[in-house]
């Protein structure tokens, strides 16, 4: 139990009347890839908003690294600044330069020196092979360029967590792999990573455990070898045999 | 030779209808030019109807003889997409041609044949245009108001350092342009409020406090030495620290007093007018409400109850009454609420009322662009840890900012061009001066110069202020 480093129990959330989220209980451990897959509508993005309260939880509890999350302010930012989060749609910072947007948050939030975090920065944006456009503007970014920044964005604030809210559903199919395989890259480092996504093939490459969720629920959760070999949930052998 | 079709000119007789149409559209225009230059009706002999349409008659079939497509050549075509693509249009162009053509004669002789600018007096007025002596005599007045002649230079240098002050942004050096903004924001406005204060108001009470002064300049000199870590801290907070106990605390009142100086006449600020007082509102309302504005544009999209019904409270009522009832207010109900041995200047109040005025329009400008962000900015803020103030400093302010430029300068240009307004509570700005300039009894009947002269004033002022917002504009464009 020491490993987990996010524990969720119970946790129920309502938009008005519509129950987003029913009695979901995870745990992730240290260093563990999961993935989140599902229809569309079926509460995955809310779920991984929820960890770091994006979107806020009605009930139940959310432990991120020991810290439950509550409407105490101050804990919330400590724990943002811990978790990493991509974006479907990217999310950088239009009015700053990919440099900037990487050293915005280490300079501001975690207060180091700029000359520390302009080098941090061009690690991470070496890591994902932009340290080239380091001095463009994000519009001047293809999609591709641009989540794999997001990416080194988020590593620049060296997360314990990631997180990725369907970062390659936006992307044309030619751009896709340039942010998987940085994806891949990260997962191999050890990173422990929550992923919204419907590429399989991801999945199966680096899932520890796969979820498949739908109307707000659960409904499987296994290794990522028995989930693809003989899914046990009437819904998710529908599912999987449509997008496989 | 191929067939002529005269209705439906066409390529394969190009130069034919190249010539005809061209000299018939230039004798059209000739003809306009004659009437309205030398007023010589070359078609005089026809009837009064016919010889006023002959020249849009003839244009206009000069113009459907040109009107050949894809003729080859690249200036004949552009002419034809843009002026001349059907008969409507090119009737259109023509009148258009033939108004300026018309309007030329009559505003050239009023503002510089006829007009006279000699003299010193009404009587050198003579001609039947524009009598520009009226200016010249008044210019003083239009630009310094009633301020005393002799005095006048210490407007000219107040206005001189300030511009040479306010350009410095042009020299910075990269090393010192991250202060600018600071600059700019802070230190700047206090400058000119300094420079008013002492020089063009005068008088030998401000100078009560120089020990305090040159002491804490000196601290903010020392302060360029101090290590960059605690900079920020020291500023804030050492010269004005050493200002104040200087003065309340430590030295004696005798010491204070010696380096009072007799300062400069003082001038009170209802003989400040003209030109001068016009940049004097508009400057301080423009810096005063920009971040009034943009605190209240916050609140209203604020969480909390209180600031938030705070803001839309402040902000309706302030965009629900005229601003004319708001100076009269502010110079003649505010003083009644205040104790007996506050004094606030007449000037004061009104540039507070007209920045408080004002602000609630940037308010709702400046909302309309922090709605217009999506949600995507907010959340990746947020997903690196960043709290309220650092989101909305580093990440959403700068971006709607931006958006909202054309904006913030449409309710810019409205303030300066409302500040004649003043008018109503005694304050004299140039539009003031020319109302009472033209009442005067040695210049009555010269209103129209006056107004002229206001509005090519107000326009320059004003064009440079959008062209300057355009700069802007251009300038924070990151979408290449």
């Amino acid at each position: 139990m020491s490993d987990t480093i996010i524990q969720i129990k119970d946790v129920n959330k309502w938009f008005g009347d519509f129950q987003v989220l029913k009695d979901i209980n995870l745990n992730v451990e240290k260093n563990k890839k999961i993935v989140v897959c599902g229809p569309s509508g079926s509460g995955k993005s809310t779920l991984i908003r929820c960890i770091n309260r994006l979107e806020e939880h009605q009930q139940g509890s959310i432990i991120v690294d020991g810290n439950e999350l509550t409407e105490d302010t101050k804990n919330i930012e400590q724990i943002r600044a811990e978790v990493g989060m991509v974006f479907q749609q990217f999310n950088l910072f239009p009015h700053l330069s990919i440099l900037d947007n990487c050293t915005l948050a280490p300079v501001w939030v975690k207060k180091m020196p700029k000359k520390d975090a302009e080098d941090l920065a061009m690690k991470h944006l070496e890591k994902v092979q932009i340290a080239d456009q380091a001095h463009k503007f994000p519009g001047q970014l293809s999609g591709g360029q641009q989540q794999r920044c997001a990416i080194a964005r988020a590593l620049c604030m060296e997360p314990k967590i990631m997180l990725f809210d369907e970062p390659t559903s936006a992307l044309d199919p030619e751009m896709i792999k340039e942010v998987l395989d940085a994806m891949v890259n990260l997962a191999k480092a050890g990173m422990t990573m929550i992923v919204v996504t419907h590429e399989m093939g991801f999945a199966k490459e680096v899932a520890d455990e796969v979820i498949f969720m739908d109307e707000g629920m659960i409904v499987e959760k296994a290794a990522t070898n028995e989930f693809f070999a003989n899914p046990k949930n009437d819904r998710t052998k529908l599912f999987l045999s449509q997008i496989l | 030779m191929n067939n002529i079709n005269f209705l439906k000119p066409d390529k394969s007789n190009l130069n034919l209808f190249l010539i005809l149409g061209l000299s018939l559209v230039f004798i059209s225009i000739f003809d306009v030019f004659l009437s309205s230059f030398f007023k010589i009706n070359a078609t005089g002999f026809l009837p009064t109807s016919i010889s006023f349409l002959l020249p849009l008659i003839i244009g206009f079939i000069g113009l459907h003889f040109i009107r050949i497509e894809y003729s080859g050549i690249r200036r004949l075509d552009e002419i034809n997409k843009n002026f001349n693509n059907n008969n409507f249009n090119a009737v259109l162009s023509l009148l258009i041609i033939f108004i300026i053509i018309k309007s030329i004669p009559p505003v050239l002789s009023w503002t510089v044949i006829d007009a006279n600018i000699s003299g010193h007096s009404k009587e050198a007025c003579t001609g039947d245009g524009a009598c520009w002596t009226y200016i010249k005599v008044w210019l003083r007045r239009f630009i310094y108001g009633l301020y005393p002649n002799e005095e006048q230079w210490r407007i000219n240098l107040s206005f001189i350092s300030l511009l040479a002050l306010g350009s410095v942004g042009y020299f910075a050096t990269e090393k010192f342009k991250k202060y600018l903004t600071l600059y700019y924001v802070v230190i700047y406005p206090i400058i000119a409020f300094l420079f008013i204060f002492f020089f063009i108001s005068g008088g030998p009470v401000f100078f009560d406090f120089s020990y305090g002064i040159i002491a804490s300049v000196v601290a903010i000199i020392i302060g360029f030495f101090v290590p960059n870590k605690f900079k920020l801290y020291y500023f804030c907070f050492v010269p004005l620290a050493v200002y104040l106990s200087l003065n309340l605390f430590i030295l004696p009142e005798e010491y204070v007093e010696l380096g009072k100086l007799e300062g400069l006449n003082w001038v009170e600020t209802g003989a400040w007018g003209g030109l001068a007082l016009t940049f004097i509102v508009s400057f301080f309302c423009l810096i005063f409400c920009f971040p009034v504005g943009m605190a209240l544009a916050l609140g209203r999209r604020s969480e909390l109850p209180f600031i938030k019904y705070t803001s839309v409270v402040f902000i309706e009522f302030w965009r629900g009454v005229p601003l004319i009832t708001v100076l009269f207010m502010s110079s003649v109900m505010f003083p009644m609420f205040l104790p007996e041995d506050f004094f606030l200047d007449k000037l004061v109040r009104v540039i507070i009322a007209i920045s408080l005025f004002e602000a609630a329009y940037v308010a709702e400008v400046i909302r309309g662009g922090l709605q217009a962000l999506p949600r995507g900015q907010y959340d990746a803020a947020k997903s690196l840890g960043m709290g309220y103030w650092k989101m909305h400093i580093f990440v959403i302010l700068p971006q709607a900012l931006k958006l909202v430029i054309p904006g913030i300068a449409n309710t810019f240009l409205a303030l300066v061009k409302d500040t004649p307004l003043i008018l109503v509570v005694g304050l004299l700005e140039i539009a003031g001066m020319l109302q009472m300039a033209k009442t005067n009894p040695k210049w009555l009947g010269y209103s129209m110069e006056g107004y002229v002269f206001a509005a090519v004033v107000f326009w320059i002022i004003c064009y440079a202020m959008s062209k300057y917002s355009y700069n802007l504009e251009e300038k924070y464009k990151t979408e290449r």
